[in-house]
Parts: structure tokens; sequence; C-alpha cells
């Protein structure tokens, strides 16, 4: 129940925030900022009471309730280490896209609240739903308020950027649908019970021919949202445009959706058909890599800078999803973790440059060291961890994705080894245009506030955390990942040669037969 | 005819009383509301008569009507939405300066033809019923008749009826010359052993088609539909879109099934076609309108192209998508037309994208009902509009129409577009000189907002929880039986 409490709690915060603003002006931001507060600590509490329970299966907790029964919709809700990590993260952006709006956004603040909880709301359903119609329904509630986000708060082209935006992820959506209801239909007629229930559905048997067709409707619905680089043109306008607490939560958490999408459903119902088209998306991995990089290096303006940098480490997302692995999918996780942190972030500060200064183009900075030291050391974390430097979060996402894309081809991940190269180029080109050079226009800029420190400090000590610590996220996601990856059957026995990383990460060579076996037994007692 | 046979159709004749008594009245009194009142009154008698009709299997008043559950979902959703209208459009005329009772009594005849054709088992009772119906329309079209698009737009379609009801004749005529009967379950009879059709009987067939087309406003029948929903009044093209196409859906399925018309793959075809045609024609000319009464004149040549996708799935489950779709679809319709004629003043009604610029900020709650319609009517969750696209495209995928699922997606993505704009037009800022003051009695305004909540919470009550009306829709169905398809 307390899944369902999360949502609706959101949903409530949001429709109170609306009307609270008749009565006090600024009450919305406090009343989404105690909802999310709420959540946060709600999920946090789960973290801290089932981490024994984990070894266990890989559920935590499971909701089911007959919703349409005529069609075999359940109200299906369900908690994994994969969810609960996408939870903690989708709370705790949603908390600081409330504080960074908190001057930003003086502008129908109610409604503002009300669309920012009700895309949450609709993330928070999409990491839980466990019914390919309730996955799709959540699916499209979260694209409503976020073109509204975009549309109404946007920067000056944002009708373009909020209607291309919403017509990219809604075709591509609707495919999925029809993918979905040919999966529906399949395995009803195999089985003779009609349900979308994914428990049920993962056991269905499927011609290579069918499953190929099925899988690229999922893929169509996940790979535009990730996006990979052919499908990737509405992001670098819906990111540049949307207020500072939209780019957070496209970047930080819509895109994550996508790679959510494809590790809980797309591997674990298509085995087969992944396995072919296996190769073909790593190759589309690699391109976005250094595509996406090399288009990062040659912007002007910075929110459409980051959003590049975002089509380069959502490569590396795919890249090792599709490399079937416990190695890469652990790193894919990381990765969805601490590209949300680290772009985020530099989202954020793009922010705070754009409220003191007006512009978002770098070319008119520099040399802003001098008047901003916080700011400027703030951001120097941020692109070192986007550039992937050790001790940073994303410098073990992107470690741990490289060596089990390795496993799976060996040149592609060459390729993709050079985009950290890239990395490197564009994402000192952030800081030396913005804070190094010289100050040409003598500038003077107010360095960071108590709010702006309260945003940026919690965000420094995760992505540290991360970077020196990782063990409990990598143990919390261990038995999801091998959940998703158990149609593989692939016994993860990692190289004898890499001994020194397994001390390191502490990531043991798995008996995957016994998770397999605590799995079967799990459905059977449902 | 027996005591029975009456009391089976009290629905009907409830309304010929109602319309008999406004009759008297106007002639006696002119006086809007108690007209209203009385209007209300006979629709909601006739609905409620609906539920003493208990019915169990079919009850058959040989050999014009039938009364089973089909017809009574049906009828009950012509009625329920003409009262719907008939409440909406008192707020305005009222602010208009013709004279206003007769609209109401046009309204109730217009409804008795609708239900006329879900009940009819015979070519004579269907034209009767179609006849009552289109008669009405075409002076309802034209009641504003101090407008130009007013009148242009009723003999339009006083013309193309007529034309279109001639075609349905004459196709009536074949059929009956080729079978030597005019009802549906003796022609059913009489085909029965026909693997192929005749060309006599598919060209009778086809006539009818073109008729039952026109009235649907389909491609290539639509070419009314932009310039009478333009040119009538708000609640009357709601009226048009709503309950006149309903009631020859009702009719269309109800023939189709009972000859089992999906036996023929050359018919089969006739309608793939023109579903296609509706659905791409309609999305994309409605593209570039500016004028939001055009825009969904157009939107709604797509939405009945998608109802024929389920249509043509042709067995049970199309029959309840049909169903389910036309529910959501008519309260969907109806509040957007209502919004509009809300929104109307006494010049012209509030049809031109400008119209509803800063609305959002202007009304936020008027705005909010119309972006929820909006929403509905290109299928986003929460709304009614979701589900039934949902089970439309669940039935033709049941039954593998991939090619019409396919284009309904496709046209599910262009649709989006023109909705989306119409919402961008609504958060813009607003002007200060486009803001309409309100000039009638705050009451007035309440029942039409009333009204209008009402529907919102309808719309996505059915799209948050449609376990509740499915089930009624497919009790409803039980004894309307479906032939097994292919």
């Amino acid at each position: 129940m307390i899944l369902l409490w999360l949502i609706v709690l959101l949903l409530a915060g949001g429709v109170l925030a609306w009307v609270a603003q008749r009565f006090h002006p600024a009450s919305p931001r406090w009343i989404s900022l105690f909802t999310l507060l709420a959540a946060l600590l709600l999920t946090l509490m789960l973290w801290s009471n089932t981490g024994a329970s984990l070894t266990d299966s890989a559920w935590l907790l499971r909701l089911e309730q007959p919703w349409v029964p005529q069609w075999g919709v359940g109200f299906s809700l369900a908690l994994d280490g994969l969810s609960l990590l996408m939870l903690v993260l989708t709370f705790f952006l949603g908390l600081l896209a409330v504080l960074i709006s908190w001057r930003e956004i003086q502008h129908k603040v109610g409604f503002f609240h009300f669309n920012l909880l009700w895309v949450l709301a609709g993330i928070t359903g999409v990491f839980l739903a466990m019914d390919l119609f309730l996955f799709y329904f959540f699916w499209e509630v979260m694209l409503i308020p976020m073109y509204f986000l975009i549309g109404i708060w946007g920067h000056e082209n944002r009708r373009y950027a909020a209607y291309k935006f919403f017509l990219f992820t809604q075709a591509s959506g609707l495919l999925m649908l029809l993918a979905i209801l040919g999966l529906y239909f399949m395995h009803g007629n195999q089985t003779g019970t009609f349900t979308f229930n994914y428990f049920e559905l993962l056991n269905t048997a499927l011609t290579p021919q069918a499953a190929r067709w099925l899988m690229f409707g999922f893929l169509a619905a996940f790979l535009v949202k990730l996006p990979v680089v052919p499908f990737h043109s509405w992001l670098p306008d819906a990111h540049s445009q949307a207020p500072t607490a939209g780019s957070v939560i496209l970047a930080g958490l819509l895109l994550k959706t996508g790679a959510y999408g494809l590790l809980r459903f797309v591997l674990p119902l298509f085995p087969t058909a992944t396995v072919e088209f296996a190769p073909y998306a790593m190759l589309l991995g690699v391109i976005g890599i250094i595509y996406g990089a090399i288009l990062a290096f040659s912007q002007t303006d910075l929110k459409r800078l980051v959003a590049y940098t975002s089509v380069s480490h959502m490569g590396f997302v795919i890249l090792g999803v599709f490399a079937f692995n416990e190695w890469a999918l652990q790193g894919v996780v990381m990765q969805m973790i601490t590209h949300g942190l680290s772009t985020g972030a530099l989202f954020i500060l793009a922010g705070f440059l754009y409220e003191r200064l007006h512009t978002r183009d770098i070319r008119q900075m520099g040399g802003f060291w001098a008047t901003a030291p916080k700011m400027a050391v703030v951001a120097l974390v941020f692109v070192m961890a986007s550039l992937g430097l050790p001790g940073l979060g994303n410098f073990i996402a992107e470690f741990l994705t490289l060596v089990g894309a390795w496993q799976a081809n060996n040149w592609l991940t060459v390729f993709a080894t050079i985009g950290l190269v890239l990395a490197t180029a564009y994402s000192l080109r952030i800081m030396q245009k913005i804070f190094l050079e010289k100050n040409l226009e003598q500038t003077v800029l107010p360095d960071m506030n108590a709010r702006e420190m309260l945003i940026a400090a919690p965000m420094l000590v995760l992505i540290l955390w991360l970077g020196l610590y990782p063990q409990p996220v990598l143990d919390l996601a261990k038995p999801a990942i091998e959940a998703q990856l158990q149609a593989y059957n692939t016994p993860l026995v990692p190289e004898p040669e890499e001994p020194s990383i397994q001390t390191a990460f502490y990531l043991p060579a798995t008996d995957s037969v016994y998770f397999q076996n605590l799995n079967e037994a799990f459905y059977e007692r449902k | 005819m027996n005591a029975n046979d009456f009391l089976h159709l009290m629905p009907l004749l409830i309304l010929t009383f109602g319309a008999i008594m406004n009759m008297l009245v106007i002639s006696v009194w002119r006086n809007h509301k108690i007209i209203y009142v009385i209007t209300a009154m006979s629709f909601l008698a006739a609905f409620g008569s609906l539920f003493e009709l208990q019915v169990q299997g079919a009850y058959s008043i040989d050999p014009l009507l039938v009364i089973d559950g089909f017809a009574v979902f049906y009828m009950g959703l012509v009625l329920l939405t003409a009262l719907l209208i008939s409440m909406l459009s008192y707020a305005y005329f009222e602010q208009r300066e013709e004279r206003k009772e007769e609209y109401y009594l046009l309204l109730i005849l217009s409804t008795l033809g609708a239900c006329v054709l879900v009940i009819s088992t015979h070519f004579a009772s269907l034209f009767l019923g179609l006849e009552i119906l289109s008669v009405a329309l075409y002076a309802l079209i034209a009641y504003l008749r101090k407008r130009e698009r007013s009148d242009e737009g009723g003999i339009k379609y006083l013309i193309l009826a007529a034309f279109s009801s001639a075609f349905l004749l004459f196709g009536m005529a074949l059929v009956y010359a080729s079978t030597g009967t005019m009802e549906f379950a003796a022609v059913a009879i009489a085909i029965a052993g026909l693997t192929e059709l005749p060309l006599l009987l598919l060209t009778g067939f086809g006539m009818m088609i073109v008729g039952v087309g026109f009235k649907l406003g389909v491609v290539p029948f639509h070419m009314w539909t932009p310039d009478v929903y333009e040119g009538a009044p708000a609640p009357v093209t709601a009226f048009i879109a709503t309950v006149s196409k309903g009631g020859m859906i009702g009719l269309l399925i109800r023939f189709f099934i009972e000859v089992d018309g999906f036996r023929y793959p050359v018919l089969v075809l006739i309608f793939t076609i023109i579903a296609i045609a509706s659905m791409f024609t309609g999305n994309l000319l409605a593209l570039q309108q500016q004028n939001v009464k055009r825009l969904l004149a157009y939107s709604s040549i797509a939405h009945m192209g998608y109802l024929l996708v389920a249509f043509l799935a042709g067995n049970e489950m199309g029959v309840q998508a049909v169903s389910f779709y036309l529910v959501a679809y008519f309260i969907t319709t109806v509040g957007a037309f209502g919004i509009i004629a809300m929104l109307s003043d006494k010049v012209r009604d509030a049809e031109q994208l400008s119209d509803f610029k800063g609305l959002l900020w202007r009304r936020p709650w008027t705005a909010t009902i119309f972006i929820a319609m909006l929403l509905s009517l290109a299928g986003i969750p929460l709304t009614g509009g979701f589900v039934g696209k949902f089970y439309i495209l669940a039935a033709g995928v049941r039954t593998e129409l991939w090619l019409l699922a396919v284009s309904l997606v496709i046209n599910s993505v262009i649709g989006l577009y023109y909705y989306i704009k119409i919402i961008a037009v609504m958060f813009q800022p607003a002007e200060e000189a486009t803001i309409i003051p309100y000039k009638l009695q705050p009451s007035i305004y309440v029942a039409s907002m009333g009204t209008l909540t009402l529907l919102t919470l309808l719309l996505i009550g059915i799209g948050v929880y449609p376990t509740a009306l499915l089930q009624l829709i497919s009790t409803v169905l039980e004894t309307f039986q479906v032939v097994a398809y292919r």
C-alpha cells in the first residue's frame, strides 16, 4: 500500500498546491517542498527497513489490485532495488527542482507546482508499474504536465520546443502501445488468460518474427526517450528551452525512464530478439557517444551544450544495456543515477548564471572565478564528474559499463572509450569559457547565496559518496539486475585476469543458479 | 398493437407527448423558461422509462421495431446527450433575440428520430426515423436565421441530406428488388446462402452506404461537415456531432451484424477505405484550421474513421468498443461545444482561435474543462478518450487489422498536433480587450458550468475507472447476438 500512497501523496500535493495559491501566493512552494520531503523520507525509510530482505527475493514490496478485470488490467505496483534507487533519485531531484524554482518562478506559482508534482507522480508510477497497461498510463501521464512546464515557463522558443517534445514522445509511445496490445493478445491466445500483468507476460513464448516486431514497438518508445542518436532531435530544444526545474527533471529523470524501460521490459520480455539486435544497438550507442560529444563541444548556448552531453552520456547507457552482463548493467544503473546528479547540477548552474546574467551564451561569460569562487568550485566538481574523473560517481558508472561492454564487443568499446576523451574536451571548455579566461565585459557576478549552497551541497556530497563508496547502491541494484538478466542464462564468471576489480568493487561471482531458483520460487508462490 | 407494445414504446411516446406539449404551450404563452423545463422533463422522463423496460431478450414489435439491450443502451445514450445539450442551450439562447421556444420543439423531434433509428429493424422504420431526424435538423441548423452562415449551413445540409436520402431509398429499393423483403432479418435469410454478392445487391448496399456515410460525415461524403458545423448554433453543432451520428452508428451496427455483412470482402474493403480515408483527410485538413468549430468538424470526420476501425473488427469486442468510444466521444463533444456556446456572445460564436487566447488565465476553470475535453479527443490518459481509443485499438489488433491499427496510431499523432495548438493558445498571455464580461444572470452560468463540470467528472471517471461502464455495456449488450466473424 505504501507504494500507492507515494503516488497519491504527489497527486494530492499537486492539487493542494494549485488550490492553495488563492490563499497565499507563496504557499505552493512550501506545500510541494513538504510533499517531496515526505516522499523522500518514506522511500529512504523503505530502503533502511528492507535492507535485510534483499537477499530473499528481488522484490521488496508488491501491490496487486484489480482495476479493469474485464481486460485483465490490474493496479499492480512492485518495488525492487532498481525501482527504489530510481525513486530516491526522483524525489531528491524533485526536491532540488522545487528549491531552484523558489526565485525563478514568479508567475502562476500554483499551477507550476501542480505540474511539477504531477510529472513526478507520473515518473514514480513508471518506475513502479508492473502492469503494462498501467505502465503505459503513467508513461503518458508524465507528458502533459511536462509539456506545460516547458510551454508556459520556458525560454524564448518554448512553444516550438514543447510541441516537438510532445509529438516525439507521444508518437513513439503509441507504437509501444501497439506492441503491448500485440503481446497481450499473443499471450492470451496461447494461455487463455488475457492479462497485462508483467510477471505473466514474461512467460510468453514468441516466434522470432513476432518477438522482433514487438521489441521494435517497445524500443521505439524507449530509444526516443533515452534518446538514441537518430531520434534525439527533440532533446536539445526541450532541454534548453525548459525552465531550470524542467531541465533538471528532463535530464535527470525523464531520460532515465527510457533506460529503465529497456532494463525492465525489453531485456526480459524479448531475450532472443534483443540478442539479435544488440550489435546494432551498441553501434547506435557508440555513435551517440561520439556524436553527442562533438556537438556538445561546438555549442555556444550553455544549456544546449549540457543537453548534448546528455546525448553522449546516454550512449553509454544503451551500450551497457545491450552488453547483457552484470558488469555493464551495474554500470548502467550507476550511470542513470550519477548522470542525473551531474547533469542536473550543470543545468542548475546554468540556471544560476542565467538568473544573474540573463544569457545562456558562453561567449559572453568568462573570468567568473575571481568574483564567484564558490560557484566555480561547485562547477569544477561537476564538470570533472561529467568527464569521468576517478573519485566521482560518473567514473564508476562509465568504468563498469566499459568493462561489461568489452566482454560483449571489443571494437565498439574501443570507440566508446574515445568518447571519454571527447568528454574531457567539452567539459574543460565549459570551465574555461565561463570561469577562466578574461572577464571581457567586467561583469561582477554575485556568488552563491545560502539557498543556492543548500542546493549544491547535497549534490556534491552525493556525487563524492557515489564515487568513493558506491557499494550500497551496487548491492541494492544487484538482485534486480540479475532478475532482468535471468532469461539470458549466462552464468557470470568474471574474467580470472581481473581479480583486482572484483575485490575493489565487491562484485562476487554470482551463483546465478541460486538466484534463479529464488526467483522461480517467487513466481510459484505468486 | 397491444398494451405491452405501447409500454415498450414508452420513451418514444413520452418524447412525442413532450413535443406536443411544447407546441401547445408556445401557442398559448411564449416563455423560454417553461418550455425549457418541459423539454428537460420529457427527456428525463423518457430516460427514466428505459429502466421500466426490463428487457429480457429482445422484444420485437413486428415487423418494424425491436427493443433489446442494444436499443436500450443507445436510446439511453441519445436521450442523456439530448438532455445535456438542452441544458447547455438555455444560456446560449437566452441572450439571443430570435424566438427561442421552437428550438426545443425541434430538438425533441430530432431526438425522437434518432431513437427510432436505433430500434428499427425494417427499411420503412429506418427511413421514417431518419427523416424525422433530418427534417428537424434542417430547421435547427438554420435556426439563427439572421446569420448568413447559419442559413448557408442549413440550405447546404438540406440539399445534401435530401440527395443522400434519395441514394438510401434507391439502395433499399434495389435490395428489396433482389431479396423481396424489407426486414433486416429476412434480408439476412435471403442472402445467407450467398458467398458473393450479386451485382444488383451490391449496388443496393453500396447506395445505402452512401446514405449512411453522409449522415456520419465520413470521407468521401464529408463535404458538408465543416460548413454546417461552423454555421449551426454551437448547441446544434453538438447535437449533430453526437445524437445524429450516434443514431446512425447504432443503425449501421444493427443492420450489418444482422445481415453479417462482414462475410463479404468487398464490403469490408469499402469500409476499410472509408475508414482510412476519413482518418487521414479529417486530421490533415484540421491542421491548418483557425476556426475552432471547423477544426472540431474535421476532427469529427477523423473520429468517425476511428470508430469504423472497431466496427470493422466486427466481433463482440468491436461492438463494445464502438459503444464505449461513443460514450466518451459524446461526453467530450458536448463538453467542447458547450464551452464554445458558453463563451459566445450575442453577435457571433466564440469560434476563432484568438477568442481562446489566454483563457487559462482569464477563466481558469472553463479552460481546464476545455483542456480536459481536448486531451480526451487526443486520447491522453486520465480521460475517457484514452480508454476508448485503447479499446478500439485493442479490437483492431485482436482481429489483426494491422493496417487500420497503424493508421489509427499515425493519425493520433497528427491529431495531437492541432489539439495541442488550441491548448497552447489558451495559455498565451491574455489581452485585456478580449475579456468577455458576464452579461446574463449569474444563475444561468451556474447551470451551464454545473453541466460542464459534471461532464468533466464523468469523462475523468470513465478514464480512471472504466470498469463500471464496461460492465454496463457488456450486460446490456448480452441480449444482442453478434454473429461470429471469420
